[in-house]
């Protein structure tokens, strides 16, 4: 049947009207949304800025020069620091790197390099369930595995439950990070007639160090602030540690210890300590994080 | 005729169950220029890459039949293919220098990598590979600099240079210039003549007119078969086979 003119000249102005309707209820939706999501953002920021500044407000008062210096005094003595458990954090941290840092790297290269089919995939899958456990479980791992026969509780053991910790991120990352350096690289190294490992050693892994470098860095940040692992591993000391095989204090267990003490002048240091953590913990991160801009603006690998 | 330095007895090769070469006999003499000409996907490429054993990096791949390189059979488990690809190195088709290193160290790395320390000798090696691929002049103040720094001409003579410093005897040339503008290709054409003095090129190539200016032989492939070889000249003035006149017209391909 053949449409008129005017009919179909109708038709097209039904058409115009629906779609003019259609177009006013399509901005009004997009408008709320657009709203919805504007305060859904402000709202995820309020915690973080305002932990930010109860930490900084209560923090700041606690600092002084003995904080940085002296060792934990009875209450009421002057001259109460932290210094044991700052030195103490630094030492876990790279113990746990030592640790964690090759061993995850040489998962990363098994996933990107050689890892095929079935095998691959149930390293891959394990990789991701580790870094689901929760940190406590894996202390009381360590503490099962190292604490109990050695009937001591370590700085090594410590290190060790943060190494095992910082694997999962580690591995991933560079395994990813490796998986980004195109196929035709390996090809030319193979080409020259090296070994694969040397390949992927000194040619893949070397165009890849500026990414590993910062995922190391913000692997060590998530394991800096942990504190359930290290309960039962590196235990806490009031004094400077007495070598690896001996208990060690560190930042996150020296709060939880003046945390739930009754005294305010140990309040005041708990809160001190949980600023210097915050900042090194941001500060790491914000560091590591403008680096791998820098890096990776420039180059085309 | 000359010595035959490489020679392939029906090679086979291919990806899961699909042969891209269907059993290939070629001989390449010592110290020529033999082009490997035919359409896209006429195994051109897995062929080339069969001759320094790089084909079986890739997942799924397979090959069978002989590789001779001196008469010795380089196909198979037994041989080390990091040995042979020591003697036979490669150039790619999109110029690849080591991302990370600088110019000296993308040339050096092979030998590097390999144990030498030396710098005099790696000092040495790196002008005389950079002489050969026609790039000293052009970089020889900024040897410092990022490999990937150079232009697209320079960073494949750089990979050139680099292949040169491991003294193959076998230079496989996989579309060395389908990247390249035609004066970057003109130099690499130029370079190619230079070289054969040192050593054997195999080269690929989509440009039939690059196969005529610079080879004394060429393959002519198609689907994965050798379909003619003969000395360049009378390959395109005097094709035997029908199929390879029609390419070389331009009426297929």
């Amino acid at each position: 049947m053949a449409m008129t003119a005017s009919d179909r000249a109708r038709k097209n102005r039904a058409l115009q009207k629906f779609i003019a309707k259609r177009y006013q209820r399509r901005k009004i939706v997009n408008g709320l949304a657009y709203l919805a999501i504007g305060i859904a953002t402000l709202t995820a920021l309020v915690p973080l800025f305002s932990v930010s500044e109860f930490i900084l407000r209560k923090g700041l008062p606690g600092l002084n020069w003995d904080f940085f210096t002296g060792l934990p005094q009875p209450v009421g003595e002057p001259g109460s620091g932290m210094a044991n458990s700052i030195v103490g954090t630094a030492i876990l941290v790279l113990l746990g790197s030592l640790i964690g840092l090759p061993w995850g790297i040489a998962i990363g290269i098994y996933l990107a390099e050689y890892g095929r089919g079935r095998a691959a995939g149930i390293v891959r899958f394990s990789v991701d369930m580790l870094s689901s456990v929760p940190s406590i479980i894996v202390g009381l791992f360590v503490y099962t595995a190292i604490v109990v026969p050695m009937k001591q509780f370590s700085a090594f053991s410590g290190g060790v439950a943060l190494g095992i910790l910082m694997i999962p991120t580690i591995a991933r990352s560079s395994e990813e990070l490796l998986k980004l350096v195109p196929q035709h690289i390996r090809e030319a190294g193979l080409a020259l007639g090296l070994p694969r490992w040397k390949v992927v050693l000194q040619i893949v892994l070397r165009g890849s160090m500026s990414g590993i470098i910062t995922a190391v860095i913000l692997a060590i940040a998530r394991v800096a602030g942990e504190t359930a692992p290290l309960l039962f591993t590196a235990f806490n000391n009031r004094f400077w540690h007495d070598g690896l095989g001996q208990p060690i204090s560190s930042l996150p267990v020296q709060i939880y210890t003046y945390a739930i003490s009754p005294y305010d002048e140990w309040h005041r240091q708990a809160w001190a300590a949980a600023l210097v953590l915050v900042v090194f913990v941001f500060a790491v991160n914000l560091g590591a994080r403008t680096i791998f801009r820098n890096k990776t603006k420039g180059s085309h690998v | 005729m000359s010595e035959v330095i490489l020679e392939t007895k029906k090679l086979v090769a291919g990806f899961g169950d699909l042969d891209a070469v269907k059993g290939i006999d070629l001989r390449f003499e010592k110290n020529s220029v033999t082009a490997i000409i035919g359409p896209s996907g006429c195994g051109k490429s897995t062929y080339i890459r069969c001759l320094n054993r790089l084909h079986e990096e890739v997942p799924g791949a397979y090959s069978s039949g002989e590789v001779l390189l001196n008469g010795e059979n380089i196909q198979g488990l037994r041989v080390d293919p990091v040995a042979i690809r020591r003697r036979i190195g490669m150039v790619f088709q999109k110029p690849n220098p080591f991302p990370s290193l600088s110019i000296f160290d993308n040339v050096c790395v092979g030998l590097k990598l390999s144990g030498v320390r030396k710098s005099s000798v790696l000092k040495e090696v790196v002008e005389t590979s950079l002489r050969a691929a026609a790039l000293w002049d052009e970089v020889k103040d900024k040897l410092d600099a990022p490999g990937v720094s150079l232009s697209g001409g320079q960073q494949q003579r750089l990979c050139i240079a680099r292949t040169l410093a491991v003294e193959p005897t076998v230079l496989l040339m996989d579309e060395p210039t389908s990247a390249l503008d035609p004066i970057s290709t003109a130099k690499i054409e130029e370079l190619v003549t230079d070289l054969k003095k040192r050593v054997t090129i195999v080269i690929v190539t989509h440009n039939m007119q690059q196969a005529a200016r610079i080879s004394d032989r060429t393959a002519f492939f198609l689907l994965g078969d050798l379909i003619e070889f003969d000395d360049t000249s009378r390959l395109f003035t005097a094709p035997k086979q029908e199929q390879t006149e029609r390419y070389i017209t331009g009426r297929f391909g």
